[in-house]
């Protein structure tokens, strides 16, 4: 049982061990349902929104938040 | 630099029955560009590209346009609103871009008479142009 869950689970991390993307191979990465924000004028309408509504600022990213300077 | 390429033999775009050869062009200059239809660069390239070509075509330079796209229906899309006058190569699966190790996109070697790397461009910015076409008319020269 160990053995088949052993092999079972094998390919699991292997799946993930992909090479690094040549400078020649990005056409796919590049296509815009690829982008991690589809959309990027209408998610920073959002947060302009959602700032001014809550009267604060920053915590949507890795600066701001807590001081109030920004 | 200052040795020969990798060979190259890739189908044309606008007849993939015919196989191209980097052979078929010795005696000449050739200006070898690898791009794709994505890269940003290549917006501006091969616009200036087609300029130089049309100008210093006469004189026996030739350029050759390697496309890296997986799928030939962008690069086809992306001609028809850039259209170019020079021969354009087909290798979706990417294997000559490895061959040549290039770094970015797009990068493009330049290619002496005597089939002799002589430099190496890569990316391209809109200043390039005046760039190229003196380092190719230089070649020429020779």
């Amino acid at each position: 049982m160990k053995r088949l869950l052993l092999i079972l689970l094998l390919p699991l991390p292997m799946g993930c061990a992909t090479s690094e993307v040549q400078p020649w191979e990005r056409g796919y990465l590049a296509k815009p349902e690829m982008q991690l924000n589809a959309d990027p004028r209408e998610s920073a309408l959002q947060a302009q929104i959602h700032y001014s509504k809550e009267a604060s600022s920053g915590g949507a990213g890795a600066a701001g938040g807590g001081c109030g300077c920004n | 630099m200052g040795q020969r390429p990798p060979s190259l033999q890739l189908p044309s775009l606008t007849d993939t029955q015919q196989i191209v050869s980097l052979d078929d062009f010795s005696g000449k200059v050739v200006y070898l560009d690898f791009w794709a239809s994505w890269c940003g660069p290549c917006r501006v390239s091969l616009p200036a590209l087609n300029r130089i070509y049309a100008e210093l075509q006469s004189q026996g330079l030739v350029v050759v346009a390697v496309n890296v796209d997986a799928e030939t229906e962008d690069a086809q899309a992306f001609l028809a609103r850039y259209p170019v006058d020079y021969e354009v190569l087909l290798d979706p699966e990417g294997n000559s871009p490895a061959d040549f190790e290039i770094l970015g996109m797009p990068t493009a070697f330049y290619i002496d008479r005597n089939g002799v790397v002589r430099g190496v461009h890569t990316g391209f910015r809109k200043n390039d142009e005046q760039k190229v076409r003196a380092t190719l008319m230089e070649l020429l020269n020779e």
